[in-house]
């Protein structure tokens, strides 16, 4: 998922990669970076997703030399979109596009299956987006501060991971502001205070 | 352009649906491992190789030479891992002739799963790719379909589940050269035990800046035993009841000869091998 905040935007997700039942990696690193400040949320065919993702970090490279100025973030996530839509039929990639521009600050865009492209305040995917769509609904905020942000993304991701069984690991997150980008870990079971804390064992 | 020929595979697919079994590739139901180190990077895996329920393959060697400081651990498809990492290899090795640098681990991986990602998958190669270059030691998976992990410790292959549970258990953050090459091959040996497609020995790589080390059958957990008796009978365990010796010359009594006339027959008769 990812998010606009007061002076940017929040980039987080879980860490957990399966093949069949198996946890094939319990520590990846699902947020990317396709540029200095535009990073991106990977979700569906790790392979897919790395490509499409290794494509555009190639292509914004280049632009930010030949331009001579750092692409903005509708530019990365109009070249997300065009791999994405041309190859719809070969791809399982859900992507989100989050980065931080001069020119127009944080921006959030999403591209779901099928290649479309969204601008939106904040984006969820992957399987484990379903069952945060209510708490995210019910807690959003325009113009959060930074904690504020970050406690937002941490208590969707950690009921996402509570409640789908794709989903686990633990919780990184990316804060892309002007000064560039932080990195944050949180375990999900720290401090924890959501509902059922007390009948359900983690 | 260089690569794979898929033009038999619509005639597999007329045959396979006419009833014809496809044929069985050799697949290395495997266990493959890799471990960083202070000083180095480890790679191990176990020497069995399987066609089906059939051991191909005692004693195969899993650990391919990509470069002096590179080198790959493959499970999958015996052919696949063979040739992928062959090209890689060689490709790798005209990079460094035209840049003048040692490769890099990155390097190696990048042109494996951009190949792989290629093939859709239909090039079955799992590989854990280790090495050290200028800038420090470099573990990676690298799977089919082409995604690719970065971690401390990894496992691969059919006996990955068994080799995971020694790592997860008894890694710690620092570890020696000892240590590293010990629990790598405690985690094969973990797979050649408790894993049907994977056995026989254990072979090992260290890679340092210095040097790489490989170590071949480093663990032979599983030497064949003298066998305790032997079916070989002795000469006289059978009653001879008669016995008849027919001599060259008195072949013709039983069979027709002709001599030849044309003598270059002749001479090319005499030229000719016999077995006796």
């Amino acid at each position: 998922m990812a998010i606009n905040f007061k002076d940017g935007v929040i980039l987080g997700a879980d860490s957990r990669t399966t093949t069949g039942a198996y946890i094939a990696n319990r520590v990846t690193d699902k947020l990317t970076q396709v540029h200095d400040t535009i990073w991106c949320c990977r979700s569906g065919s790790a392979a897919d997703t790395q490509a499409v993702a290794d494509i555009v970090h190639y292509h914004l490279g280049m632009y930010g030399i030949t331009n001579d100025e750092a692409p903005t973030t509708q530019t990365a996530a109009a070249i997300f979109q065009e791999l994405c839509y041309d190859n719809k039929d070969q791809l399982s990639a859900g992507m989100i596009i989050a980065g931080y521009d001069h020119r127009h600050g944080g921006q959030v865009y999403s591209i779901p299956l099928g290649g479309s492209l969204h601008k939106q305040a904040y984006a969820i995917g992957g399987s484990g987006s379903t069952y945060i769509y209510g708490y995210c609904d019910a807690n959003w905020k325009e113009g959060m501060t930074e904690e504020e942000g970050v406690n937002f993304v941490k208590g969707a991701l950690r009921e996402a991971i509570r409640w789908d069984g794709s989903s686990g690991g633990v919780i990184r997150m990316v804060v892309l502001t002007a000064k560039g980008a932080v990195r944050h870990l949180y375990l999900p079971h720290v401090d924890y205070k959501g509902p059922g804390v007390d009948s359900v064992k983690i | 352009m260089p690569g794979f020929d898929f033009s038999n595979h619509n005639r597999n697919a007329a045959l396979h649906a006419q009833g014809v079994p496809l044929p069985k590739a050799t697949s290395t139901g495997t266990t493959i491992v890799g471990c960083l180190y202070d000083g180095g990077v480890v790679i191990a895996a176990d020497t069995r190789a399987t066609s089906g329920p059939i051991v191909a393959d005692k004693n195969c060697e899993k650990l391919h030479y990509i470069s002096p400081q590179i080198w790959c651990a493959g499970a999958g498809t015996a052919a696949d891992t063979e040739f992928t990492t062959a090209l890689i290899s060689s490709n790798l090795e005209l990079h460094a002739l035209s840049t003048g640098r040692t490769p890099r681990v990155v390097t190696c991986m990048t042109l494996l799963k951009q190949h792989l990602f290629r093939y859709q998958g239909h090039i079955g190669a799992y590989l854990v790719v280790a090495g050290v270059d200028p800038t420090g030691a470099h573990l990676f998976t690298v799977h089919a379909h082409g995604s690719t992990d970065k971690l401390p410790y990894v496992t691969m292959g059919s006996g990955s589940l068994a080799a995971m549970s020694v790592f997860e258990t008894q890694w710690k953050r620092s570890l020696s050269r000892d240590d590293a090459v010990k629990l790598c091959a405690d985690a094969i040996q973990a797979g050649i035990f408790n894993d049907l497609g994977s056995g026989s020995n254990v072979d090992v790589a260290v890679i340092t800046a210095e040097k790489t080390t490989l170590m071949r059958n480093y663990i032979t957990p599983n030497v064949r035993e003298k066998k305790q008796r032997n079916y070989r009978f002795e000469r006289g365990t059978t009653a001879v009841l008669a016995e008849k010796v027919i001599k060259r010359e008195e072949i013709s009594k039983y069979v027709t000869v002709h001599e030849l006339s044309d003598e270059s027959v002749a001479g090319a008769a005499e030229k000719m091998d016999v077995d006796l």
